[in-house]
């Protein structure tokens, strides 16, 4: 069997719209420097190296390589993982199963995008089929306000709920000093924004971002001598669905399902609800902060908009969601999941600052990509058996 | 380490033009690890599938082979890079404890591709791009590099494409074989100085599959596993200028770590096949010094004394390598696979006779920026 893993540093940049101050490379090191430091570590400590982005944001052919200079790959061990919007996921899925392998003591993973590099819904739209899909497709908005629409039909939930969600994410951002949009905003200022694609407006959907994540896992042994409080790993898991849009079902988000129940029944958790307490979810737009829940159990179906207006997910909730402001403050796509982890982390390692909840024993990262994929992982402050 | 064994393995037949879709291809060789493992698609836990978004021209290039890898309901992957890096993380997830039965595809359609343009990309955006450097034009520096250092000559490096489009006869997977002399190569077109048409790997289309299983999982699938004795894998530095090109330093390093693992300290001696990734035909002696094969400067030697030959002391490439047959991406993995082949004793015309310890080799970036050396055995 492999090694227990723990996550013992977590470095992020500034993220902003435009990072015009810093090439790839250099923004690469930034989240890099930042997660070495914190875990007072040096790149010499570091054994492997695991990195992620989408290559048609920036137009850079085999990244791994190219980054080099900036990841601290040097004469190191390196390779690329990438599946679109999960890749910040699958780096972090990438850095625990190869710490967890044996092969290494401690993996450096990254994820980074410079999105103002791109126009992003035409690199997006190109995920579709060419011949049959490609036309019709358009980037990630559309199919995220069809879904919404469909489940406001069928379960009676309303813009406002999703703006509800769009707020508590909004107010949260403004205490995470690297979130890309710190504007704290009023419900009548989501209902007063532009309209995107029905029912999805401005201030419902993330921004793009510029920015990178770095973080550091350890193999056990390894692990405790770098730091008191890591953040172990206690399990992770991926599902996606099928290659065409059109065989999706969705009025269901059918991959997060399934992959937190096999997450949850790897982790011997029940209850999502009681047993979490707190989660960092890609939410890649506020509809999704509503009709998701359903789908990682922590309410039933239809139960969510009740969940999101008792206030069950805000900071002083039962179980606060997003106290980085999640994804619709702060989008560098394939660094976006790998945030959510090091967030997670960092509540567990007692390290959030202002937006620290209490007491974090077990915590829940997600990540959501093209063609519906999900990814889960679940972190705790104890070793997991 | 535990032990990981290889159960299963498949590939298509590489040729220019391939009718069949990405998801066609993968599906043709997915069907064949499994048939090759005796093995359901029920039985694999988990997928690794290999693309890059520039040779698929489609981002996210991972969905266009999601179906077809089998994927749908299990957890899955995607490593971009060469094949033997997709087989290295297929490798990780089986140790990690995570998994069992690991499928690892790959696939690529070089004629659907630009290759100038796409390895172009791989360049500094600022600073190299312009000058419309590729991955011909740069592996011909790195070349006359070698040449300029080490005095080796163009008849040595035309040696190694007749040795390995002749082996590629006995390949009924590989798409170039050829009776070729020295004086063809060196009269073929000039592509990039030094490199000649016959130098090059030619563009091919075509997909590989292999299973990796755990020890006590592999055991009770397979009759025959062949398992994995060790592995390395390093990058060099980016910037081609950089790097003294005639000296593959991550090459080096890789094959010390693999070496290690496996216990091998002559490799020359303890090894009894290799299969490298010589897209250019220098490269296959450079690699043998990177592999320590032989001492810096004399990869030469090695193909004048015969040592690489199919009769020789050590057979480099009997499948007919990279040059006989160049799906990007899926190369390395064929890589494996041959030498997977060569370990059970199902290398047919091409096997060489008691092979008990194989090394194969991928590489990703330009000019062999980063490596990853296999090694297996019984």
């Amino acid at each position: 069997m492999g090694n227990r893993v723990g996550i013992v540093g977590v470095g992020q940049t500034h993220h902003r719209s435009k990072r015009s101050d810093v090439n790839g490379q250099e923004i690469i090191n930034e989240a890099v420097s930042r997660a070495l430091a914190g875990a007072e570590l040096t790149i010499e400590e570091i054994d492997a190296v695991v990195i992620g982005n989408m290559d048609h944001f920036e137009g850079i052919n085999y990244v791994d390589m190219w980054s080099v200079d900036g990841s601290g790959g040097y004469m190191k061990p390196i390779m690329k993982v990438t599946t679109g919007g999960t890749t910040g996921s699958t780096v972090a899925a990438a850095g625990y199963y190869q710490a967890a392998s044996g092969l290494f003591d401690t993996v450096l993973a990254i994820g980074w995008e410079k999105n103002s590099e791109s126009d992003t819904s035409a690199a997006i739209a190109t995920c579709a089929n060419p011949i049959l899909e490609r036309e019709t497709f358009a980037g990630a908005i559309g199919p995220l306000a069809a879904e919404y629409s469909m489940y406001m039909k069928k379960y009676g939930a309303t813009e406002d709920d999703a703006h509800l969600a769009a707020v508590r994410d909004h107010n949260n951002g403004a205490n995470n000093p690297y979130a890309h949009l710190r504007k704290r905003v009023t419900l009548d200022d989501v209902r007063n924004s532009p309209m995107l694609a029905y029912p999805i407006r401005l201030l419902d959907m993330c921004p793009r971002s510029d920015g990178a994540c770095a973080v550091i896992y350890a193999s056990e042994n390894k692990a405790r001598k770098i730091t008191d409080t890591p953040a172990w790993v206690v399990t992770t898991t991926t599902r996606h669905d099928y290659t065409h849009f059109g065989d999706l079902d969705w009025t269901i988000m059918q991959t997060l399902e399934e992959a937190s129940k096999a997450a949850y029944k790897k982790a011997g958790i029940k209850d999502p609800l009681h047993e979490f307490d707190v989660m960092e979810l890609y939410l890649p737009a506020s509809s999704c902060a509503v009709k998701w829940m359903e789908s990682l159990g922590v309410c039933g179906r239809g139960e969510a908009p009740e969940l999101i207006r008792e206030g069950v997910t805000d900071m002083d909730g039962e179980l606060p969601v997003n106290p980085s402001g999640g994804v619709i403050c702060t989008n560098p796509i394939g660094a976006t999941a790998l945030i959510r982890v090091a967030e997670a982390a960092l509540q567990i390692m007692g390290k959030a600052d202002k937006r620290q909840v209490p007491d974090v024993e077990k915590a829940l990262a997600t990540g959501f990509g093209g063609c519906s994929w999900s990814d889960v992982m679940v972190l705790s402050s104890s070793k997991p058996r | 380490m535990e032990r990981v064994g290889i159960i299963g393995v498949g590939q298509t037949k590489y040729e220019r033009e391939k009718r069949e879709t990405f998801g066609e291809m993968v599906y043709e060789v997915v069907k064949k690890a499994l048939d090759d493992a005796g093995i359901t698609i029920e039985d694999i836990d988990n997928v690794v599938t290999v693309s890059n978004d520039f040779w698929d021209g489609r981002t996210i290039s991972c969905m266009a082979v999601a179906d077809a890898s089998g994927a749908y309901g299990k957890d899955t992957s995607t490593v971009e890079g060469d094949g033997a890096f997709g087989a290295l993380y297929g490798l990780m997830r089986v140790l990690s404890g995570a998994y069992n039965n690991t499928l690892v595809v790959a696939h690529c359609k070089g004629s659907e591709s630009y290759s100038s343009a796409i390895t172009n990309a791989a360049f500094d955006p600022i600073y190299e791009r312009i000058l419309g450097i590729d991955a011909i034009t740069s592996s011909a520096l790195q070349a006359k590099r070698y040449m300029t250092k080490y005095l080796l000559n163009e008849e040595q490096f035309a040696k190694v494409s007749v040795k390995n489009h002749k082996n590629a006869k006995n390949n009924p997977f590989a798409q170039l074989p050829l009776d070729i002399t020295v004086d063809d190569v060196l009269n073929s077109r000039m592509l990039s100085d030094p490199i000649k048409l016959l130098d090059a790997s030619p563009i091919s289309d075509g997909a590989a599959a292999i299973i990796l299983s755990a020890e006590r999982q592999a055991k009770e699938v397979s009759q025959n596993p062949v398992w994995i004795k060790g592995v390395g894998y390093c990058s060099d530095a980016y910037r081609i200028g950089d790097r003294d090109l005639a000296e593959p330093n991550s090459l080096r390093r890789a094959a010390k770590d693999a070496y290690k693992m496996a216990s091998i300290e002559n490799p020359l001696k303890e090894i009894d096949v290799a299969e490298v990734y010589d897209a250019f035909s220098y490269q296959e002696l450079l690699w043998m010094e990177g592999l320590n094969f032989c001492r810096s400067g004399e990869g030469g030697k090695l193909i004048d004394e015969g040592v690489t030959e199919m009769g020789g002391e050590l057979p480099v490439n009997p499948s007919g390598g990279v040059i006989s047959a160049h799906p990007v991406l899926v190369a390395g993995l064929t890589r494996i696979i041959e030498a997977v082949l060569q370990i059970r004793g199902d290398a047919e015309k091409r096997q060489v006779p008691n092979a008990e310890i194989a090394l194969a080799h991928g590489i990703n970036g330009m000019c062999g920026q980063s490596h990853c050396v296999w090694l297996l055995g019984k």
